[in-house]
């Protein structure tokens, strides 16, 4: 049985279309389709209800050390205000979930997960807990709204801003009013663009949903579905879990070096040491011939298998078909053409650099 | 949702047209792209290809997904609307325009739906 988010009546009555998602009842499009709402994120602005991620909080004085133990980014000298990305891996380097940090204050953290992972997540959390640390699930009773354009600034003054919004790309800001209701505001996203996530209560989500929509008329705003998220993310070349990552491919083969450090100890480490350079990497492919690749399709290179596909579609903003795969080592260097297998058809493609969009 | 009298129709969304000379024109209905939303690729057979009643003839794509679409008779493909590649979403603007192959030297055909029972189904599917 699935769960409805705080939105699910204001998505039925724009007239989205509903499908099961990690749980829950969520719209996948709207009536001005995927192509539209993708297009209005990367021109002017979007608004997604992304209630079902999970929220988990860190407090008390061994916060800081468990978040440290746990996760494959350092976290220790992270201000106040700021956001941090990082995996979560297993003992064998593999993944659990891909997540951001929230430092709320020096003894308390927010940790957003996926909403496919989250009781996998909080689970593994409490098992690996320990010294003095609550290890809190409050995703039951949090709605997160996602603004994402470039026109996102300018429609959430219209809302009217009591306090500042962060400034800057991965902070945020607590205790923000909008439109006379509380809410956390992060510049984050997950879509390649500018933007914020908005967190607050249950109760007040509809009516901020409202009030941003309003906002955002004469501005370009569309309510966007699930559809719109993953093309966006994958044009950004965002990994997804369950795509780019999962429990048997570690983050430095997903290309999450930047979030991996190796000078401290994390549950994975020394498996992710003991490997060494990564046998294989997850590259960008372009498609060159007529045909769009999806995820778990082979690819060959001069006749040889060296990997499948992790994801991949037509992209509406650039107007060409890309994927991402994961490949041998050896035949990752961008310019390698290669061939796809699209359901018994060898397609030919191209690995290009990542990403495939980068907003300018 | 759009149901030309004049055309015959699949269980499986298709229609067709009889024209001429014993061919028939197929392509996809107005509940098939509303389904799919979107269109982004249309991959269609090749004139002399021959087709088998109910199965695969091409296959269209959205941003999300891939259908197959089915051909309701078996026979040998005679023509292809090729501005469909460069404009796959004009199934979506304009299914009943949008065709994507003429048939002939049909062997074979699947009982049809006409207007008033293929409507039936579409209800009962989107109920």
């Amino acid at each position: 049985m699935e769960l409805k988010t705080p939105l699910y009546d204001c998505h039925v009555a724009l007239g989205g279309k509903i499908v099961p998602f990690a749980g829950y009842l969520l719209p996948v499009q709207y009536p001005s389709g995927v192509i539209a709402e993708h297009m209005a994120v990367r021109k002017q602005a979007g608004l997604f209800d992304v209630s079902h991620m999970g929220e988990v909080i860190f407090s008390g004085p061994d916060a800081l050390k468990n978040l440290n133990y746990l996760m494959t980014n350092d976290f220790t000298n992270m201000a106040i205000g700021k956001v941090r990305y990082s995996p979560m891996c297993n003992e064998t380097g593999g993944c659990v979930d891909d997540l951001i940090v929230y430092k709320l204050g020096e003894e308390s953290y927010l940790v957003v997960v996926n909403a496919a992972n989250r009781h996998k997540d909080v689970a593994w959390m409490k098992a690996h807990a320990f010294g003095d640390v609550k290890v809190e699930d409050i995703s039951d009773t949090v709605a997160q709204l996602a603004l994402q354009g470039p026109r996102s600034h300018e429609i959430m003054l219209k809302l009217g801003v009591e306090g500042s919004l962060p400034t800057k790309y991965y902070t945020f800001k607590r205790e923000v009013v909008l439109a006379g209701m509380r809410c956390l505001v992060s510049q984050t996203g997950y879509t390649g663009e500018a933007g914020y996530e908005i967190y607050l209560s249950n109760e007040d989500a509809p009516r901020m949903w409202n009030a941003l929509l309003q906002a955002g008329e004469g501005l370009g705003l569309i309510p966007c579905g699930l559809g719109a998220r993953d093309t966006l993310r994958l044009e950004a070349a965002m990994p997804l879990y369950g795509h780019e990552m999962d429990d048997t491919i570690d983050p430095i083969e997903t290309g999450l070096g930047f979030a991996v450090k190796m000078g401290k100890d994390f549950i994975g480490r020394d498996a992710i040491a003991a490997k060494g350079t990564p046998v294989r990497q997850r590259v960008g492919l372009r498609m060159t011939g007529r045909g769009i690749a999806r995820e778990h399709q082979d690819i060959y290179c001069q006749g040889q298998l060296i990997g499948h596909t992790t994801s991949g579609t037509h992209c509406p903003y650039l107007g060409q078909a890309v994927a991402m795969a994961l490949v041998d080592a050896a035949s990752s260097q961008v310019g390698t053409a290669v061939e796809v297998d699209i359901r018994g058809r060898k397609v030919g493609a191209e690995i290009v650099p990542l990403p495939f969009y980068k907003r300018a | 949702m759009n149901m030309p009298e004049n055309l015959l129709y699949t269980k499986s969304h298709e229609w067709l047209q009889r024209l001429e000379d014993g061919r028939v024109r197929v392509g996809m209905t107005d509940f098939a792209q509303s389904q799919m939303g979107d269109l982004v690729f249309i991959n269609l057979p090749e004139v002399g290809d021959a087709v088998t009643m109910g199965e695969r003839f091409a296959d269209v794509e959205s941003v999300k997904a891939v259908e197959d679409v089915f051909s309701p008779v078996s026979g040998t493909v005679c023509a292809v609307n090729e501005a469909l590649l460069d404009a796959p979403e004009s199934v979506n603007s304009d299914p009943y325009g949008a065709w994507l192959a003429e048939m002939n030297e049909i062997s074979q055909e699947e009982e049809l739906l006409d207007a008033q029972a293929y409507a039936a189904l579409v209800a009962s599917e989107e109920a």
